[in-house]
């Protein structure tokens, strides 16, 4: 094809010129992009590093370590210890049932937590952790860090967890930890994030959950480096977390052993209490139960045994429970009688067997009736008609002043769950309560603490140490918080005549002293430890007149839970008070043979900080005592302390 | 006798033309090629291996490749265009039939030492055959409609095969590197008008129809479009690429986080940090001055095409280096917007600067085509 030069060149001018319009086109879009990135990287780019710090920097919250706890002389009662567990990233893993099945040949794998690991798995992102299994022993661990190549993204970890080493004996006292659920996080306004961590535990019942704002210490945290797929590259710092204050409770783990022993397999509370200053030194809840199990998450059948007890082993008694405290609150109402003037305590009542009041007769349990009592005697033979006549004369609201005034009817602030305020009745109480009258009857019944009156144990065992030393004795159970002494219950002294108290301990002597006296067979031999008491038997049933006509039946003959509640406090040595002691016994019978051998015995082992000798006891009981000193010796070893640390 | 072999009596001959390349465009192509093996040694958290000592090696292949190229008459290219093109297309056409689907959907043949994708090699083809076919035309008939028809089939052949693949990225720059040819080449600017006007009522056309019984589009693709266009919608999905790589750009501000020291794009928050995406990394690294620098480079090769295909005089030399400058424009254009977030996520690397074998020995085998051309070009004989 012959071509026109002409025409060649006029087209190549053209392509010259587009060519050059292309090259301006290019050049302007060039220019668009320079402007783009001078938008993005000078004028936004405070804001983007912003975003990009965000993106690579991770904050991680450390746990804080828990408060420990200790007694009075320093033995730990809950203590942190490194728990092992073994993790999976699921993203790392590949596939993770090919890993899971690996593993399983290793160490046993729990089926139930490989369930909940699977559940975990289908919710969370690929690259979280998921627990594989908790707990796991030190060999075990090796094992996997050994095999850790061909176990891909499964890690073994180190955590924290709570121990209880003396199983139950705190129980009741301590509480337990557990994980945080969301049912705790719905009752908090503003959760802490450390909540968030997966497993983290806080306390749940008792001392742990009271205390829980010093327990828990404040996290720490990491920044981590991350990269887009949330795998930690490297540490860029640390502030280390603040661990949690450590406790130390008044009680004397030795001594609590002691008395949980004692206690047995009844369903019993006994609360120890130091007259000087308040300091609780033993306070037992029978039957306990292993707060262990709540750590690392009960089994269905286990929960049901403690539920379905009908010894209620979950119940704390020293606190949650009230009682009537039957006999043994007489020494409020001669007080208060003594106090107002209606009787003076060389007067006497006559007691026939019973009295008439309000149209109706009003039993002492004494059917022959005690003759001429005065007041050493009706404390001595624990004379039901003398109170009914005193408080009659002295009135309702007297007598529950004076119950408050000895720590009945008051909510102590202990740090366990649920301290019961118990029932001191006055008439505007019962207006209140029941929109009802006060009736004389209702004083009558209220005289030998029966009615509507209500103590626990603890409110007893303060009410004892507050007859015996008559200061208001306040019940102290933190000894010391993060090494600060917490201020003594000792307290001030009472506006109670001293000589009124006098004649009152005077009568609480005689109970365990005299050979009238209704705990004599409980009393203590020797000059400087001698013990003053009261018993108490608290009706759970009415005895009507009929069966009272049929003669009434005796409590062994009643199924357990309609048998009386058996009731004794007592404190000593009687002239240098040192420790009062409450202890219940529900259904248990009457106190003088249920509770006062209990609680004797209590007192003697607190007293000698240890076993006491034979020689502190009647002659004619000590070989059976020493043959029950050497079972409880046998049981107690049976729960050796620190027994089931799981320290590794 | 046509023109170009008339005058090109007088260019050099033998190892004479050694002298006579373009040393300012190859100095340029070392340049932006150490840039890209600076760049992949920092994201490979300062190593050789995996990507640097591979791209090292291609890079060599490719500039032996350019020379060779180089050294051959520009007629030889020019006559072997036509075959070239039916080459690439029984490559597009086998690669569909046995090629292997990799990462997103490009398609490439195993051919031992390299994975060649037969797309790149279109490229290069169809500005060859278009640049050919205007050398071959009369002047007089290219604005002539059944003369206009003929090159977009030419066109739309092998852009139909590659969005098949699918491969939208490179059926684009398909269309708009031949489209600039024809543009060049003297067709009449209201063919362009005509299709750009058309292109703009299809597209304002297709968002019309959303939401009507007669949408152009499913629901998923009018997404993707909602998604580029605010990609803080969606910034754990679709949005995820776009937010990701301008965090990086962003941060890098005036003059970067210096010499390794990118966090966003060495901790695997960016996507194909080693590929599409390798720009954030310089951007984040050495900032807006280093950014900056890098297009400025792109566009003086841009420039020194420009200038050779002016100074070519000949027909198909012009045309073919103004085709080959507007593909590698398109390349980095395409790339650099997408990265900032002006385009779409297409795919499409940054050219001599990405990891990838096939573009770059294709791009230095293009450009020994322009050496070719600037060797080859007819000088004023002294006579």
């Amino acid at each position: 094809m012959k071509r026109n030069t002409k025409d060649l060149d006029a087209a190549h001018g053209k392509m010259t010129r587009r060519a050059l319009f292309l090259g301006g086109l290019q050049l302007a879009f060039a220019g668009g992009l320079a402007a783009r990135m001078r938008f993005l990287q000078v004028d936004q780019a405070d804001e983007f590093r912003l975003l990009a710090e965000e993106n690579r920097i991770n904050i991680r919250l450390l746990p804080p370590a828990r408060g420990q706890i200790f007694d009075r002389n320093g033995l730990i009662i809950a203590q942190n210890s490194p728990s092992y567990r073994i993790t999976v990233v699921p993203e790392d893993a590949g596939d993770v049932e090919a890993v899971i099945a690996k593993l399983s040949n290793l160490v046993p794998l729990d089926p139930e937590d490989l369930e909940r690991a699977r559940a975990e798995m289908r919710r969370s992102p690929p690259f979280l952790p998921i627990t594989l299994a908790d707990r796991i022993g030190w060999e075990d661990i090796s094992k996997v860090a050994v095999n850790a190549p061909a176990l891909p993204g499964v890690t073994p970890e180190v955590g924290l967890t709570r121990i209880y080493p003396q199983l139950g004996d705190f129980a009741h006292v301590i509480g337990y930890v557990g994980p945080v659920s969301d049912y705790d996080l719905s009752k908090m306004a503003d959760p802490e994030p450390v909540l968030m961590i997966p497993r983290f535990q806080i306390g749940k019942v008792g001392f742990e959950a009271k205390r829980e704002d010093v327990l828990r210490g404040k996290a720490g945290a990491k920044r981590v480096e991350v990269n887009a797929t949330g795998r930690v590259m490297r540490e860029l710092d640390r502030r280390e977390g603040i661990s949690g204050a450590d406790m130390q409770l008044t009680i004397d783990s030795g001594l609590q052993n002691y008395v949980q022993a004692r206690l047995g397999n009844e369903s019993a509370a006994a609360v120890v209490i130091d007259c000087e200053d308040g300091d609780i030194r033993a306070i037992c809840s029978s039957p306990s139960f292993d707060p262990n199990l709540f750590v690392r998450g009960i089994s269905v059948a286990d929960y049901r045994m403690l539920t379905e007890d009908k010894f209620r082993p979950l119940s704390n008694k020293t606190v949650q429970g009230t009682y009537p405290p039957g006999s043994t609150f007489k020494m409020i109402t001669a007080l208060a009688a003594l106090e107002s003037g209606v009787i003076g305590p060389q007067e006497t009542v006559w007691c026939p067997g019973h009295l008439k009041v309000g149209g109706r007769r009003f039993h002492c349990w004494k059917r022959a009736g005690h003759g001429h009592v005065d007041l050493n005697t009706s404390l001595k033979r624990s004379c039901d008609v003398y109170y009914y006549d005193v408080a009659i004369k002295t009135g309702i609201d007297k007598i529950s002043e004076m119950a408050n005034r000895f720590g009945l009817g008051i909510r102590h602030d202990l740090p366990m769950s649920a301290v019961a305020q118990g029932i001191t009745p006055t008439k505007a109480w019962k207006a209140s309560s029941y929109g009802k009258d006060w009736l004389i009857g209702d004083t009558a019944n209220s005289s030998i603490g029966q009615g509507y009156l209500l103590a626990s144990p603890l409110q007893l065992a303060v009410m004892t140490a507050r007859l015996a030393t008559g200061r208001s004795v306040t019940p102290r159970l933190l000894k010391s918080l993060d090494g600060a002494e917490q201020p003594s219950g000792a307290g001030e002294p009472l506006e109670v005549s001293e000589n009124n108290l006098r004649m009152v301990r005077k009568g609480m002597y005689s109970v365990s002293n005299d050979r009238r006296g209704t705990a004599y067979r409980s009393r203590i031999i020797g000059d400087g430890i001698r013990m003053a008491g009261k018993t108490g038997t608290s009706q759970v049933r009415n005895i009507t007149a009929a069966e009272r006509a049929a003669g009434v039946i005796r409590n062994e003959d009643l199924p357990w839970e309609r048998r009386d509640h058996a009731l004794f406090v007592c404190y000593a040595p009687y002239d240098k008070p040192k420790y009062a002691v409450a202890v219940v016994v529900e259904h248990g019978g009457g106190g003088s043979k249920a509770a006062a051998p209990v609680a004797r015995d209590v007192l003697l082992q607190a007293l000698y900080d240890g076993t006491p000798p034979l020689e502190a006891y009647p002659k004619a009981d000590r070989s059976r005592i020493k043959a029950q000193q050497e079972r409880l010796e046998r049981e107690r070893v049976k729960r050796p302390l620190g027994s089931r640390s799981s320290r590794a | 006798m046509s023109y170009l072999e008339y005058h090109a009596k007088s260019t050099p001959s033998g190892l004479g033309k050694v002298l006579h390349l373009n040393w300012g465009l190859t100095l340029l192509l070392i340049t932006v090629s150490s840039v890209g093996f600076l760049m992949l040694y920092s994201v490979a958290g300062g190593s050789f291996s995996p990507w640097v000592e591979p791209q090292v090696k291609r890079f060599a292949l490719g500039l032996g490749v350019m020379f060779v190229v180089a050294m051959i008459p520009i007629w030889f290219w020019r006559n072997v265009s036509v075959l070239a093109y039916l080459g690439s297309l029984a490559l597009l056409v086998a690669v569909e039939l046995f090629g292997t689907v990799g990462m997103g959907a490009q398609r490439w043949i195993d051919i031992g030492f390299m994975r060649l994708q037969p797309s790149e090699v279109t490229k290069i083809a169809l500005v060859m055959l278009l640049a050919a076919y205007y050398d071959w035309l009369p002047p007089e008939k290219i604005s002539r409609p059944l003369w206009v028809l003929l090159p977009v089939a030419l066109i739309l052949i092998p852009t139909a095969l590659v969005l098949k693949q699918p491969d939208l990225g490179t059926s684009i720059l398909l269309m708009a590197a031949g489209g600039g040819v024809m543009f060049l080449a003297g067709v009449h600017w209201a063919y362009f008008v005509a299709v750009i006007a058309a292109g703009v009522g299809l597209v304002s056309a297709v968002f019309q129809s959303r939401g009507t019984d007669w949408q152009l589009l499913k629901d998923y693709q009018f997404r993707r479009i909602d998604t580029f266009l605010d990609p803080s919608q969606d910034p754990l999905g679709a949005g995820y690429h776009i937010t990701q790589s301008k965090i990086a750009l962003g941060s890098g501000g005036w003059s970067g986080r210096g010499f390794m020291q990118g966090t966003q794009s060495r901790l695997n928050f960016l996507p194909e940090k080693h590929t599409d995406f390798i720009f954030t990394t310089l951007a984040e690294e050495f900032g807006f001055i280093g950014g900056i620098t890098l297009l400025l480079i792109y566009m003086l090769i841009i420039l020194f095409c420009i200038a050779s295909a002016i100074a070519a005089k000949d027909r198909f030399s012009s045309l073919v280096i103004m085709g080959i400058a507007i593909t590698f424009f398109l390349f980095f254009a395409v790339n650099m917007s997408m990265v900032m977030g002006l385009a779409p996520v297409v795919g499409v690397p940054l050219p001599m600067v990405s990891y990838g074998g096939s573009a770059m020995l294709v791009l230095l085998g293009a450009f020994g085509i322009v050496q070719s051309a600037h060797i080859h070009r007819p000088r004023q004989v002294s006579r």
